[in-house]
């Protein structure tokens, strides 16, 4: 009972926020990012729970656990996850990804000691990620507008709606008792934020305006992680369209700077 | 005839003595990247100092083995967008000197961090005629997590290929900048730019101090 009511939970906070965003009138001057005001705000409070309570979590938990309890942790639960990455995979077609995520979860839960210990990577059997956002995304959904969810983070309209279909599918949901369920889920947060303990202060080091860096790295790599990668293949054109100075060759930028790029001190205009 | 033969080699070996600075600039980009990213990794391994997070050895190894082949100019200039051209000459090189601090203390940031990652290179696809590419890695992590993507784009230059914009998971690291500096602009000028990334690298600076590092 209490799961369905848990799950519903989190559906109406998804709901809430598409509900919210449609009906919201906000400063509209970034046509790529229609919903920046709420999403600041958002991104702002989600950084404030962030360095008040998961970060210390998180940095507790690195500091304290082993590494070989924090990996087995991380293991254990991803083999939970591969079950739905391995479903997301067929359901987009691509089957050789899909059994293979299939025999991850086999091998694993076997030999892995139920998935403690990541056998299958060994084998030979890379771990994937996917998600019904990518699936939707392969079946020709664009993602739509960046949206910024209470405590998740960084989304877009399509992945956010389609986030109850990942909630549904967590094999973890409906493991009973509740008073192994609920800490489960607690470590499981605790363990993914810890294992971008490292990547997180970098983007803090890197980033002049933390919300615009999350938010082009972040559409960048869900493009990415929906066609998984081919986009890389081409070579992004940086080409504005006003900036003369020949055409190039298609997906080729053309020089920016009429001096020669090597490192020199003097440039001429 | 064999004598002939003889003269011939030496004479061409000498000459390829002269000619050696350009043989190793038109190494392939491919085996370039491959060459330094490998270098680094084993370095930043094995140096014990490193591993203990010394950012000053550190910047010292992305100095000496990284910075040559990467043309910061052109990142900066790529970053800036329509705005590098209307930039003085002055303001273009302040732009690339701060950037270029910023880059590579992120870049050191990362390496901090390496513990026992691996390189993969995945194929590499172009044409030798080519002067613009991709080199596509992963890095390979331990905790059953999915390899981080890290490709490298090149282009042909006289002295050499150079690093003109990388991509991690996903994202190009150009186009991520792009609106970062875009607004920056917008509200400030370029010199409102330069100065916010001038006081992000001190504070940075201060930063690594402070942790005695």
């Amino acid at each position: 009972m209490t799961t369905l009511i848990h799950l519903r939970w989190k559906t109406v906070i998804a709901l809430l926020v598409v509900g919210v965003l449609s009906g919201c009138a906000t400063t509209n001057n970034n046509p790529k990012d229609p919903y920046e005001g709420f999403n600041r705000s958002m991104f702002s409070f989600n950084d404030k729970v962030d360095q008040i309570a998961m970060k210390p979590a998180a940095t507790v938990y690195q500091k304290v656990l082993p590494t070989f309890v924090q990996t087995g942790i991380g293991n254990f639960f991803g083999n939970i996850g591969d079950v739905w990455i391995a479903v997301n995979n067929l359901m987009q077609g691509k089957i050789e990804d899909g059994m293979s995520d299939v025999a991850r979860v086999i091998v694993n839960s076997s030999f892995g000691l139920v998935g403690v210990l990541d056998v299958a990577s060994e084998a030979g059997l890379p771990k994937h990620n996917e998600d019904f956002g990518q699936t939707l995304g392969k079946w020709g959904f664009k993602s739509g507008p960046y949206v910024v969810l209470p405590f998740l983070g960084s989304s877009t309209v399509r992945d956010t709606i389609a986030l109850p279909a990942d909630f549904y599918a967590d094999p973890w949901g409906y493991k009973f008792p509740v008073r192994v369920r609920n800490p489960g889920y607690a470590v499981r947060l605790i363990d993914r934020r810890a294992a971008v303990l490292d990547a997180s202060s970098l983007i803090e080091d890197a980033a002049l305006d933390k919300y615009e860096f999350v938010r082009d790295a972040y559409l960048q790599r869900r493009e990415s992680q929906v066609n998984d990668g081919a986009a890389n293949e081409q070579k992004p054109n940086y080409e504005d369209r006003d900036v003369s100075g020949g055409s190039g060759k298609d997906g080729q930028p053309a020089p920016t700077t009429p001096a020669a790029p090597v490192s020199s001190g003097t440039k001429s205009q | 005839m064999k004598i002939t033969t003889k003269l011939f080699a030496i004479l061409f070996s000498i000459s390829a003595l002269f000619f050696t600075g350009s043989a190793i600039a038109q190494e392939a980009p491919d085996v370039l990247v491959k060459r330094i990213s490998l270098d680094v990794l084993d370095t930043a391994k094995a140096d014990k100092a490193i591993q203990g997070g010394n950012q000053k050895r550190i910047q010292a190894l992305v100095e000496a083995k990284i910075l040559p082949h990467v043309d910061f100019q052109h990142m900066t200039a790529l970053a800036a967008g329509r705005y590098w051209r209307e930039a003085t000459p002055q303001q273009q090189a302040r732009l690339t000197k701060e950037f270029r601090d910023l880059l590579i203390h992120t870049y050191s940031g990362a390496i901090a961090q390496i513990k026992d990652q691996k390189l993969q290179f995945r194929p590499f696809r172009a044409s030798p005629a080519d002067t613009d590419v991709i080199v596509y890695s992963q890095v390979i992590q331990s905790q059953g997590r999915e390899p981080v993507q890290l490709n490298y784009r090149l282009e042909k230059q006289a002295s050499g290929w150079r690093i003109y914009d990388i991509n991690v998971l996903g994202a190009w690291l150009v186009q991520t900048y792009k609106g970062t500096f875009a607004t920056e602009i917008g509200k400030s000028g370029i010199d409102g730019l330069i100065v916010s990334l001038a006081e992000k690298n001190k504070k940075l600076a201060a930063g690594s101090i402070k942790a005695g590092k």
